[in-house]
């Protein structure tokens, strides 16, 4: 994700002067790291492939002069299948940028040249960076880079971007780049033929070789296939008509082909470039991989991960000492008394003293929930959740409950925005992009609108239903069902076929402590700016709502809707905060705890319904961007029946059953 | 000896009540069509079955030539699904007419095309015949499906099987090649498998369609 403020993901036509270097190569390589470094500025760096789902932009001074660095989601082949891999190469095709620089990774050098091959017959200023050598030492593989340099004809620098090692070379290197005479690799005589069939057709110059776009064609890439049809309007009938012959020929094996004599080009480049050790060397990351992967030791490392991550340290230390300490000790102890005194004194009139500091004020009731309740949930969690992530534990998680996730219409690969959606899911429902299908998007959609309480949220909950024995495990019942009801019934009624699983699992890596803090901060930062305006403008309009009357107006129509789920006639004041934000609705059910409102019962209705509950702004906002507004409404109109519905439900079951009385 | 399709079938069902079911005969009724049935007569007139009390019941020689009838029916049914792609009642439907077709050596040739498959697509063992034996004498295992490996297993790609283009290239990517060496780390919850350096994680689905040497 690139949520940082110091780079733009629409595509800015910068002034003719700047150059531009573009990173591109497989997913989880590093190039996000890279970017990083070489701009100064922070895009979300983690430890598993998909990361970075859009493009990121930001300026480097290199060799005295300004260029603009792209960082483009990762991608498996110059012949794109997955939305973000078109992303990618659109920055190739539409772009043309003064020096690509393929970033892969060392010990799987072998697999990954197949692109930088790919991008050598492009035609393209490449610059070959092999990362993470630091990690291919250990593992005993050494690496003859001249060599590959020599038999490549493009400069090839090694590097560890996390270790800053190589960045000065890469730096030199792209300064100094100069086109070269280009290296081409042939094929067989028989494809070689077909090619030459293929590109006697074409006429215009692209941005491409002709070589390279004949071979897209012939696999035929969608897109590159009506790009065609724009460039060459004439003779793109013959050209379609050569392309369709060749295919029909070879359909039985045209891709297999082509990638067994890429994989051979490779085996001959990197004959003597690589010596690996006779013994595979067996980290201590593997190890703790095995016990991640087993179910047997999986699941129970995957509770003991949540107790101690999720339930100690963010809802008992985060929502609960943190949270004390700033929101009881801090602001109703000491910051409130004093900043009253200081506005009343300041404005004389009444009116406009409620809109600071009354009931609904900006500073006693926005910004203390801001900074008192959601600010230390939030970090904890984000704390948390940035340590799993860069140990590559998330992508183990996937693979475990692959087979369980399928039968709700997913597959294993959504479990990362799944527990992104724990985090904050306005940031989840972006992610969801890298999910296969429109269906799977569409569930994965649906269920963090409903089932998947955000960070905030959780960490109040957490705290608030922790005192009572019990209602916490109702609570986790109550949203794991309708989590498996929902997803199954959507499986079945939404039409398509579920995907296919596969997800590259990377080491397990020692989370490295710069990067936790900064991608903590970062993401902090990010949410704090996004929620405080949000909040200020609740507290204005619930003042305005107070001075004119209207909002107790509002409170006394959904007294009806909260005597009909069991709940008293203040809590309407929490669920019209929920419509602001998930997490202010969350905290207006804390006071109300605090104010010894409600009981056991009552608490766990409307933590359960609150929690259901629509979608907050910005998610609904998200949603609307990635699915359209008509999933959006439907996706909205029925979280909310399903909210109250289950709330009602709930009440009557607990009151019939006498739990938690 | 030519047998009627009804025949083979009665043969079959016999077959399965008796060696999977543990059943020690079958019962004329089960079949559809009663004990007087001219297909019993034709069936013992080849000294292969006996109705003793109106139950029917193997003779030596018939339970050999029933192995080879549900052979022939098993091969059938890989054949529609893994190389015609035809699936469920379909599938059905036109092994149970194919089976006929596949004697005086027509199933030697499915079964070696096939690769000596040991179950039907339902699970069921499918009896080896003397090819499966004599290629398994050559030590020549041949080609499985990734999914037939024990974890810690080794082998190298042999190919992959797929319809869908889209997954032949993910999988390409991948590094699943023909000559590559492949390590099975894990098979269950999902499939892990190491190629080179990387570890990927697979659903059975695909696992199926990626084909290793021993």
């Amino acid at each position: 994700m690139a949520t940082s403020s110091t780079t733009q993901p629409e595509a800015p036509r910068t002034e003719g002067s700047v150059k531009r270097v573009a990173l591109v190569g497989n997913p989880n390589v590093g190039k996000s790291v890279l970017f990083n470094a070489l701009t100064g500025a922070y895009v979300t760096v983690s430890n598993y492939p998909g990361t970075s789902v859009e493009v990121s932009r930001g300026n480097a001074v290199i060799g005295g002069q300004t260029w603009q660095v792209i960082d483009t989601p990762g991608m498996y082949s110059v012949h794109t299948i997955t939305e973000e891999e078109r992303v990618a190469r659109e920055i190739l095709l539409k772009e043309t940028p003064d020096v690509v620089i393929h970033v892969l990774d060392a010990r799987n050098l072998e697999r990954m040249l197949a692109m930088t091959i790919q991008l050598i017959e492009a035609d393209l200023p490449v610059i070959l960076v092999v990362n993470i050598m630091d990690e291919a030492e250990r593992m005993g593989l050494s690496i003859n880079l001249e060599l590959l340099r020599q038999r490549l004809g493009i400069p090839v620098i090694g590097a560890a971007t996390a270790r800053k090692r190589g960045l000065d070379e890469i730096r030199n290197a792209v300064a100094a780049y100069g086109r070269k005479p280009v290296n081409t690799f042939n094929y067989s005589r028989l494809l070689e033929h077909d090619i030459a069939q293929v590109t006697q057709h074409m006429s215009g110059s692209y941005i491409m070789s002709p070589k390279s776009l004949a071979l897209l064609l012939l696999q035929q890439d969608e897109e590159i296939t009506a790009l065609f049809k724009e460039w060459d309007r004439d003779g793109y009938a013959a050209l379609a008509e050569k392309v369709r012959e060749i295919t029909f020929e070879r359909r039985e094996s045209f891709h297999m082909d082509l990638s067994m004599e890429r994989k051979d080009i490779v085996r001959k480049l990197i004959k003597d470039v690589i010596v690996a050790p006779e013994k595979r060397v067996i980290t201590l990351g593997e190890r703790l991989s095995t016990l991640a992967v087993r179910p047997l030791t999986g699941v129970p490392l995957l509770l003991i991960v949540l107790y101690f991550g999720l339930y100690k340290f963010v809802g008992g230390f985060g929502a609960g000492t943190l949270v004390d300490l700033l929101e009881t000790q801090g602001f109703k102890e000491h910051f409130n008394p004093w900043i009253t005194g200081v506005i009343q004194s300041l404005i004389p009139w009444v009116i406009i003293q409620e809109l600071f500091v009354g009931e609904y004020g900006i500073i006693t009731l926005g910004i203390r929930y801001a900074v008192g309740i959601i600010l230390p949930i939030v970090a904890t969690f984000f704390l948390f959740f940035s340590i799993l992530e860069d140990s590559g534990y998330f992508p183990r998680l996937a693979l475990l409950v692959d087979r369980l996730f399928k039968y709700i219409g997913l597959t294993g690969r959504a479990v990362i925005p799944m527990v992104l959606g724990f985090g904050c899911s306005t940031m989840a429902t972006m992610v969801t992009r890298t999910l296969e299908t429109t269906r799977e998007r569409v569930v994965a959609t649906l269920l963090l609108a409903l089932a998947i309480p955000c960070s905030a949220q959780l960490g109040v909950i957490l705290a608030l239903l922790s005192r009572v024995p019990g209602a916490l495990a109702v609570w986790g019942a109550c949203l794991l069902l309708l989590f498996i009801v929902v997803g199954f019934m959507a499986a079945r009624v939404l039409p398509g076929d579920t995907p296919m699983f596969y997800m590259e699992i990377p080491p397990m890596r020692l989370p490295q402590l710069s990067n936790v803090f900064t991608k903590t901060y970062t993401r902090m930062q990010w949410y704090f700016m996004e929620i405080l305006p949000l909040f200020i403008l609740a507290s204005v309009l619930l003042w305005l709502g107070k001075i004119t009357h209207f909002f107790p107006l509002i409170v006394r129509w959904m007294e009806p809707l909260m005597a009909a789920i069991g709940l008293p006639k203040e809590s309407a004041v929490a669920f019209i905060f929920g419509f602001f934000r998930r997490d202010y609705g969350a905290a207006g059910l804390y006071d109300l705890q605090e104010k010894g409102l409600m009981d056991a019962r009552q608490l766990t209705v409307a933590a359960v319904t609150l929690t259901i509950f629509i979608p907050c702004v910005a998610q609904f906002l998200i949603m609307k961007k990635e699915r359209g507004w008509k999933v959006a409404s439907t996706i909205g109109l029925f979280v909310s029946l399903v909210a109250f519905g289950s709330g009602y439900a709930l009440n009557k079951l607990l009151l019939i059953t006498g739990l938690l009385a | 000896m030519k047998l009627s399709e009804k025949a083979e079938e009665v043969l079959e069902a016999l077959w399965v009540a008796v060696e999977e079911d543990g059943q020690a005969f079958l019962d004329p009724e089960k079949m559809g069509f009663p004990a007087d049935d001219p297909t019993y007569r034709e069936l013992t007139g080849h000294a292969l079955i006996e109705i003793r009390q109106g139950m029917v019941y193997f003779r030596p020689e018939g339970r050999e030539e029933g192995k080879v009838t549900i052979r022939r029916h098993r091969l059938a049914e890989r054949l529609m699904m893994d190389v015609l792609n035809i699936r469920g009642d379909e599938g059905e439907y036109k092994a149970c007419q194919f089976e006929h077709l596949l004697n005086e050596g027509a199933d030697v040739k499915v079964c070696t095309m096939l690769n000596h498959p040991s179950t039907c697509p339902h699970g069921k063992p499918i009896p080896p015949g003397e090819c499966c034996d004599q290629a398994r004498a050559q030590g020549d295992l041949g080609i499985v499906p990734l999914t037939e490996f024990k974890s810690g297993q080794q082998g190298e790609i042999a190919y992959i099987q797929t319809e869908d283009n889209k997954k032949m290239q993910k999988l390409m990517a991948m590094g699943v090649l023909p000559g590559n060496r492949i390590e099975l780390v894990q098979a269950f919850p999902s499939y892990i498998f190491r190629v080179g350096y990387s570890e990927f994680a697979i659903d059975t689905n695909l696992a199926r369609e990626i084909f290793v040497r021993k």
